[in-house]
């Protein structure tokens, strides 16, 4: 995996060198090194468990700033459905598209539509065969970076269509250009809940382009978009999502859309992890579709988000009663399948793997398991890793000696 | 002799929850000595099927992987009360679990089925009183 963006940052100076990050991150790709979190990036999926679990707010999250919408003619915001739980006693979504219209943007395309239409395909696709059963939902890409890193044998469970907010840029940019906007003026920008997405929208990994100018932080524009929906009275009936797309800010809004009876849904880090473990088993066999946010709760979890999670899906649930209008379809946009679908299928990661060559990673794997056998297994994390297997592992792979608090106690 | 890595796992017999663990580990293994995908959902399916045959039938026991450049081996050994008739028992759907294991959702009698299915080769060594070692054998 070529990792050219970062989407989280150490401000060296605020870590203590405490191993909470260590111990949550779900990837193992943390480090205390000189006393100070280390990310090794090759393993880094982007969760933002990192920056949830600091507490001295060491791990600050990176997305484009709000000054960049500007230097665009034609500025569209792409909202999330997370977005619109954010705010307290909002009775009506139109006051935050009306905020964002008074902010600057020229046009607002609700992310929760473009989910609407993500629904409409894969249920379209699941109609036919092709798709190999439990389907997994490539909606949080912090899961798809996950399979691609540590599950390789439920690559091919997943669904190869892009996520809502790649759907809107693309059908945004697409309606734009239809309406005779000069390709170089136009500006799309996704208010994003999360690091993972910053980051997806900004890769080119499964589509030949990018239709994202930039990826603001829900959190970063809150403030100023508060004080412009303060100001609105009697806010337009702009807004096309209904409570099925808004219903995707939360974990289960996906997989209840499309009417299945078997499916699954489940979010935060341990229990993803524990599922991915169980369907590499073969214990979901019969489950048709499988939802996972990394991110407890679903996108309302994320760590760019203001609002508590769970205070967040209740305002959301009331305001999709609210939210009538029915879901969207991809006739009405005269669309098909082929603008959902992936260009090009995501390589698997090969950051795991010890060596290329067979026998030498078998080579090194018994060093490792020599080393083992030497650690006390007690995954303390004083040496800097989160495990003793980790420790082992770094020793093989990068050299030096076994640096362990225990083993000195006994010489 | 080839070379090879041994991995040895005890398979606890009175834990439903931590039967999979050996297979965990030998997947985690496998994926890092970049063997393919299919091989290792392959080896996973099987191996897990044979532990939890362990925790049902035999309360537990021995599970040894040996894994070779092209090919891992799999020794799942129990004193459990063995097979007395191994033909039946390795037809689809024959199974001699309790009605307490099947409202698990385990028992279907599918186990020893999909462990041939999924692997390249497959032994049965029982004797009824003494217990029961299963050899599976998948080629990468």
């Amino acid at each position: 995996m070529a990792v050219t963006l970062k989407t989280v940052v150490l401000e060296s100076e605020k870590c203590i060198g405490c191993i909470t990050c260590m111990r949550r991150c779900p990837t193992e790709a943390i480090r205390i090194e000189n006393g100070k979190a280390k990310i090794l990036y090759d393993k880094c999926i982007n969760c933002g468990e990192c920056i949830r679990s600091c507490k001295g707010g060491a791990k600050r999250p990176v997305y484009d700033s709000f000054d960049l919408v500007a230097s665009y003619k034609y500025k569209i915001a792409l909202p999330s459905p997370s977005l619109f739980g954010q705010f307290n006693n909002l009775d009506d979504p139109n006051y935050v598209i009306e905020g964002l219209l008074a902010l600057g943007f020229d046009e607002v395309f609700e992310v929760g539509l473009a989910a609407e239409l993500v629904t409409d395909c894969t249920k379209k696709l699941m109609q036919e065969e092709g798709l190999t059963r439990p389907v997994i939902s490539t909606a949080c890409p912090a899961v798809a970076e996950l399979i691609l890193l540590k599950f390789h044998e439920l690559a091919d469970h997943m669904l190869p269509v892009y996520a809502p907010a790649k759907i809107a840029a693309k059908l945004a940019k697409k309606q734009a250009l239809e309406r005779g906007i000069p390709a170089d003026d136009i500006g799309i920008f996704f208010i994003s809940p999360c690091p993972a997405k910053v980051y997806s929208l900004h890769r080119e990994e499964v589509s030949n382009e990018k239709y994202i100018s930039g990826v603001l932080s829900q959190s970063d524009i809150y403030f100023r978009l508060v004080e412009k929906m303060n100001k609105i009275k009697n806010p337009r009936k702009i807004g096309k999502c209904g409570y099925s797309g808004i219903g995707w800010g939360s974990s289960g809004g996906e997989s209840n859309s499309l009417g299945l009876g078997n499916y699954i849904h489940c979010s935060g880090t341990r229990n993803v992890l524990e599922l991915l473990k169980e369907m590499g088993d073969g214990k979901l066999d019969g489950v048709d579709f499988v939802e996972m946010n990394m991110c407890p709760g679903g996108c309302v979890g994320g760590v760019l988000n203001v609002e508590n999670a769970f205070i967040a899906r209740n305002r959301m649930r009331q305001l999709a009663d609210k939210m009538r209008i029915p879901p969207a379809t991809m006739a009405d946009y005269g669309l098909d399948e082929n603008f959902f679908l992936w260009d090009k299928i995501p390589e698997p990661s090969t950051s795991f793997q010890l060596d290329k060559n067979r026998f030498v990673a078998m080579q090194k794997l018994m060093k490792v398991e020599e080393y083992l056998k030497k650690l006390p297994g007690i995954d303390c994390g004083a040496c800097g890793a989160p495990t003793c297997r980790c420790h082992a592992e770094d020793v093989v792979m990068n050299g030096g000696t076994l640096d362990c608090v225990k083993l000195e106690e006994r010489k | 002799m080839e070379e090879c890595i041994r991995l040895e796992y005890d398979v606890d017999g009175n834990n439903f929850s931590s039967a999979g663990n050996a297979s965990e580990s030998v997947k985690r293994t496998l994926k890092q000595l970049g063997v393919d995908a299919a091989s290792v959902r392959r080896v996973a399916i099987a191996m897990y099927e044979g532990e939890i045959n362990m925790v049902i039938h035999a309360h537990g026991g021995k599970a040894i992987a040996e894994i070779y450049p092209e090919r891992i081996d799999i020794y799942l050994k129990d004193s459990g009360p063995g097979i007395a008739d191994i033909d039946l028992a390795m037809k689809a759907g024959y199974s001699t679990a309790t009605e307490n294991i099947r409202s698990l959702g385990f028992g279907a009698g599918m186990g020893l089925p999909n462990m041939k299915k999924y692997s390249d080769d497959m032994q049965i060594d029982s004797t009824v009183g003494v217990g029961t070692t299963v050899f599976l054998r998948i080629c990468f």
